[in-house]
């Protein structure tokens, strides 16, 4: 594996997917240009992030010809879109697809739809239930969305799964303006790529989106985060951007090599431990 | 943790410091704010109420530097009891921003209204002062193409300290997340002229009327405890265990609760399986 990545940082429009559709061709075509091998675009790019009660009304089925599209697209260079997806049964879920040469090779189900504070997603979506890597002609990947990555049991078992490129695709918003450096969600992000990288020997691909809905900024600052943890590529917050990095198995070998974290895990105890916790926790 | 006890010293209050913004982290989004929620909807421009007041002064410097001076208007609405210098400090803030502007004295309009009712108390006169200047806000809006800009800061929005329909309406609010304190940091990173940050703040609505005298408390004090209440989310208890004072903290409870009604729609008695705003649920940015 040796590829050049790129993150599409951009403003979906909300609720809009005929212009979301193309304003995600127009940034495949300039990445193609570019070399781009693998181009990840950010959480519910193709529809905007509050949705509401209109989630039913863009949600799309696998075969759908808009989905049908970019796969077209992915000929010779691989996509990942966020979008709301339909199933058989008339569930509707915050779904990330990752599309490659011509097909769809994965989706991932948002698992944690967070639903505090400012959010709300399990009043219009149902969640999940499958954390798993998958294959791809660049390597073996993971795709989580935004608040999957919040809780670090799912990179853990998608770690575990033996992915390489950890994808999490993410509509952050700005919260919690202080003193600091930087705001609230935009340091949590920061350490939650930096550790999941770091201490899992992979590269953590995190793509965000910018703009803003109902008043909320996204703030963006996508980054492309190597297996030793250093920042291989970072954008600019609240401006769109085209960010790419080149990232290789070289690299994961490594930093596998350097701290063998992943041969030491100890799953045998973990699952003993878990399943322990879990049978307590039904008394 | 220690229990506070005959033989403890009074606990000494959080540091103000919790309040301090990173302006390079806070300006940015508010820019951004107001020119794309102006834009999204077809518009270049805002209009504003501009009293001379630090609010005002602090939305319409945004403003101004998020879509360019040409496309604000500020309105100036000052009453016969109106302090000059509100108009005065109004005036030199437009002429340094280089924003286009209208004043429209509002006496002629409320005194006739006033003489039907000579024993309306004070709080209905500022009330429907508030509400005058909100029609004229809202017909500029019209005139000028321009969304009306709103003035309300955390604080105030928090405590009802404003009027409903008044003061309180706009399309959006800038400064609505910004408690005073903040406000008043944000406006010296930004410009403010020195005159305007450094009086004490008044609804000026009638002569020697301050804020802080009204509400019996100041600002720096209640913006602690409100930062702690409501953004740290800390119980009735623990704020007291912080060192807030128990009347304090009960009589600020009470005026957040007491005007909820301001911060929400009306009500909608349900009848349909879809109630608009109850179970009929859309971003405010849908379809545009």
């Amino acid at each position: 594996m040796s590829l050049l990545v790129g993150v599409a940082q951009f403003a979906p429009a909300l609720g809009d997917i005929d212009k979301n559709l193309r304003l995600i061709e127009e940034r495949v075509e300039r990445a193609r240009r570019e070399g781009v091998d693998l181009l990840v675009f950010p959480e519910l790019a193709l529809t905007g992030y509050t949705l509401k009660d209109m989630a039913p009304t863009v949600a799309q089925r696998l075969d759908s010809p808009m989905l049908q599209k970019i796969a077209k697209a992915s000929v010779g260079m691989s996509i990942v879109v966020g979008f709301v997806e339909e199933s058989a049964d008339y569930r509707f879920y915050n779904s990330v697809a990752y599309f490659e040469d011509g097909d769809i090779r994965h989706v991932h189900r948002k698992v944690y739809l967070p639903t505090y504070g400012m959010f709300e997603e399990t009043r219009y979506l149902a969640a999940g239930d499958r954390i798993q890597a998958f294959d791809t002609r660049h390597g073996r990947m993971a795709m989580l969305i935004c608040e999957d990555m919040w809780h670090p049991s799912a990179p853990f078992v998608a770690s575990q799964d033996g992915c390489e490129v950890l994808i999490g695709v993410a509509s952050s918003p700005a919260r919690g303006v202080q003193e600091d450096d930087d705001v609230y969600s935009a340091k949590a992000w920061h350490a939650l790529n930096h550790v999941y990288a770091h201490f899992f020997g992979q590269y953590v691909v995190f793509a965000n989106r910018v703009g803003f809905e109902d008043g909320v900024a996204y703030w963006g600052g996508s980054e492309i985060i190597g297996p030793g943890g250093e920042v291989v590529a970072r954008a600019p917050q609240l401006e769109e951007h085209l960010l790419t990095g080149s990232i290789s198995s070289q690299r994961v070998r490594r930093a596998r090599i350097i701290s063998p974290l992943l041969r030491d895990e100890r799953l045998d105890i973990t699952m003993r431990e878990l399943t322990r916790i879990q049978a307590e926790r039904m008394q | 943790m220690a229990t506070p006890n005959a033989a403890t010293p009074p606990t000494p209050l959080p540091s103000g410091d919790a309040l301090l913004l990173n302006p390079d982290r806070a300006i940015p989004i508010l820019h951004g704010f107001i020119a794309n929620e102006v834009r999204k909807v077809g518009m270049s421009s805002v209009v504003v109420n501009l009293s001379g007041g630090i609010d005002s002064a602090v939305s319409t410097v945004l403003a101004a530097r998020a879509l360019g001076p040409e496309n604000v208007l500020a309105l100036m609405l000052p009453y016969e009891t109106s302090h000059p210098d509100s108009l005065a400090d109004a005036e030199e803030l437009v002429e340094q921003l280089g924003i286009q502007s209208l004043t429209i004295t509002i006496s002629e309009q409320v005194d006739p209204y006033f003489s039907k009712f000579p024993d309306m108390t004070t709080l209905r006169r500022a009330n429907k002062m508030a509400r005058e200047r909100m029609t004229i806000l809202y017909d500029h809006s019209q005139a000028f193409s321009g969304l009306p800009l709103g003035t309300s800061n955390k604080t105030e929005l928090l405590l009802g300290y404003g009027t409903i329909f008044g003061d309180m309406a706009s399309a959006l609010n800038p400064i609505g997340d910004l408690y005073k304190m903040q406000v008043w940091q944000i406006a010296r990173d930004i410009g403010v002229p020195a005159k305007i940050v450094d009086k004490p703040p008044t609804a000026d609505l009638w002569p020697g009327q301050t804020d802080e005298n009204e509400l019996g408390f100041a600002y720096a004090d209640v913006d602690l405890l409100l930062y702690h209440m409501v953004d740290e989310r800390y119980s009735r208890p623990e704020l007291i265990e912080a060192g807030f004072d128990e009347t304090f903290v009960d009589d600020v409870a009470r005026r957040v609760r007491g005007s909820q009604f301001k911060r929400r729609l009306p009500l909608i008695a349900k009848l349909s399986t879809r109630t608009i705003s109850t179970d009929f649920r859309y971003p405010r940015d849908w379809g545009i």
